[in-house]
């Protein structure tokens, strides 16, 4: 069981429940649950649609598209079954967060998923939860089994003459299932491979009926934003970015953790006031402010609000809500690396230029980082990265692409280094030997 | 599992580590099962298997200690972690002690960022580690085991 944090800035929304003991239904009933859906089930569904494109929800999966607007593309009409998919595969490097959603407040889930389920049109919602979390998809399907028990799931969902059906799935281990069409994929029990748009899932999606995939914390929203109403919700953040975010504080901080804060929140003052700055008498050297994929910004960069707009602005992405701070003790070629490592061994191989751009690009940090690089290296490998962009079926090229080119052109001297002081200038006092799965 | 989808097959990968928590691992006797029992060839099945990355088709330790070394436990010591095991235990990534009691692998992130470093034993997560802490994790499933 993972521990909560909290702090005095801390506004909290979707955690409102954390550490109340809300996974036991009725509990999750005193503390205003189910009324949500319950109040959806009054409403018309292009309703619900408007008052959550209202609220400025925004995709917390990492690509922080406009969840109202996604929904709205959904077609009214259609032959095939319409689906609700939760994506709950949090895999990006840097992101804990719907992990503590599943722990402490499964059936907000749920009802996000109701809700999702009732402005679309679907009857059934699918929550895939990745393989590891194997404790959450336990906590996960008592929540569903409570849910039947009192009739909020199923035929007839309360007294309304409405259908509605929950299940849960569970993955298996694959960064790449987290991709909206690699998800059908693995639902459909295939490799999670992902599929060329158009068709969008909306209209094309899983077992080719229309399909809604939204990620758990965005899910989790939903039933906060009908009962608060859209304008409390957007006004949390700035404009067309509502509400909180369950930022995953981590790495050389002195209190990581999670913590919701209103969106928009300077960065600086997350690292040094919520997360109680550098430990160790070490100084900031850079932050990776959205999960692995995102590019990172120097220590001259963080003073930066961190919503979806403002990161964008700043060069990089606001993502899934991952900051992962690193102190001057790293080695940034080390990070790259490792950073590379994985996106090598999550490639599905699908696409040339990413399954073949990673590998080369982690073959030539390892080479660089164990003191084997030249010079021309630091250019082939931003050449490479820039030439994966935009070039692969799904984004995992370009999250793999794009840190690779923050890294070496910010710290470029810091590559340079590696070659005057051969094998690692600032690994030394580290681990001799990386290890090399 | 199978009535909650329109297709047999969606029921494969969570059927597939349900079987392997059983018994251990993907023997030839599971794959050609399920295989029957969701109407896939085995070369279906097998394809599924080698994608995802928690199934295997080779027995392992009876507690698999998985290691995060990615990012956010990289800069807090995972890889120190790692190598304390490795040395512990005598293996390196994917080998199994010759008492069939440990298997040690290095792992992708495995949503513990905030508590880093951690790692996994079987599904069991261990965070906030220290090499003394982890002697101590260890320790216990080597207890638990002659239990």
């Amino acid at each position: 069981m993972a521990d909560l944090v909290s702090h005095p800035d801390e506004v909290k929304v979707v955690s409102r429940r954390f550490g109340q003991g809300a996974t036991n239904i009725d509990r999750y009933l005193e503390l205003d649950g189910y009324k949500a859906v319950q109040k959806a089930l009054g409403m018309e569904a292009d309703a619900i649609i408007n008052e959550v494109k209202n609220s400025g929800l925004r995709g917390r999966g990492g690509a922080g598209f406009s969840t109202g607007m996604k929904w709205s593309f959904v077609p009214k009409q259609s032959a095939m079954p319409k689906y609700v998919l939760c994506n709950g595969d949090e895999s990006e490097p840097g992101t804990c967060k719907d992990r503590l959603i599943f722990e402490h407040d499964p059936h907000s889930v749920i009802e996000g998923v109701m809700i999702g389920g009732l402005a679309v049109g679907a009857r059934s919602g699918y929550i895939y939860i990745r393989g590891e979390y194997r404790y959450l998809s336990i906590i996960m399907q008592k929540a569903i089994r409570d849910a039947y028990a009192k009739g909020y799931l199923g035929k007839n969902i309360f007294g309304s003459g409405r259908d509605f059906d929950v299940y849960w799935h569970g993955g298996a281990g694959a960064y790449e299932v987290g991709e909206e069409s690699a998800l059908m994929e693995s639902l459909e029990g295939k490799r999670g491979i992902p599929r060329i748009r158009p068709p969008f899932p909306a209209v094309v999606g899983l077992w080719g009926g229309p399909t809604v995939i939204n990620n758990a914390e965005t899910l989790a929203c939903v039933p906060h934003i009908l009962l608060g109403g859209a304008e409390w919700f957007a006004k949390l953040g700035p404009p067309r970015n509502g509400g909180t975010r369950l930022f995953c504080l981590s790495g050389n901080v002195a209190k990581p953790g999670v913590y919701e804060l209103p969106m928009g929140y300077n960065l600086k003052k997350m690292i040094y006031d919520v997360g109680g700055g550098i430990p160790n008498g070490r100084q900031l050297k850079a932050v990776v402010p959205g999960g692995a994929s995102c590019p990172c910004l120097t220590a001259d960069e963080i003073e930066v609000n961190m919503d979806f707009d403002s990161v964008a602005k700043a060069g990089s992405m606001l993502g899934s809500g991952g900051v992962v701070v690193i102190d001057d003790a790293q080695c940034i070629v080390k990070f790259a690396l490792r950073t590379m490592k994985f996106y090598q061994h999550e490639s599905c191989g699908w696409c040339i230029p990413c399954r073949e751009g990673t590998d080369w690009l982690k073959k030539t940090l390892v080479r660089f980082h164990s003191g084997g690089g030249v010079m021309k290296d630091i250019d082939n490998m931003q050449y490479l990265a820039e030439n994966m962009l935009g070039r692969t079926f799904c984004p995992l090229g370009d999250a793999a692409a794009m840190p690779t080119i923050a890294f070496v052109k910010k710290f470029r001297k810091e590559f340079e280094d590696h070659l005057d002081g051969r094998p690692c200038p600032y690994d030394k006092a580290r681990v001799a030997e990386p290890v090399m799965a | 599992m199978v009535p909650h989808y329109p297709t047999k097959r969606s029921a494969l990968v969570p059927t597939l580590l349900y079987a392997q928590d059983e018994i251990g691992f993907l023997s030839d006797e599971v794959i050609a099962e399920l295989a029957g029992r969701l109407d896939l060839t085995e070369l279906e099945v097998r394809n599924v298997i080698s994608y995802y990355s928690m199934l295997t088709t080779t027995p392992r330790g009876k507690f698999n200690v998985q290691v995060c070394t990615n990012i956010s436990c990289l800069v807090r010591g995972g890889e120190e972690i790692f190598q304390h095991c490795a040395k512990k235990l005598g293996v390196g990534h994917k080998g199994t002690t010759p008492d069939g009691l440990f298997t040690l692998e290095e792992v992708e992130c495995i949503g513990a960022c905030s508590w880093a470093p951690a790692a996994q034993v079987n599904y069991d997560f261990h965070e906030n580690l220290t090499a003394e802490k982890m002697d101590r994790v260890l320790d216990e499933y080597r207890k638990k085991a002659t239990q």
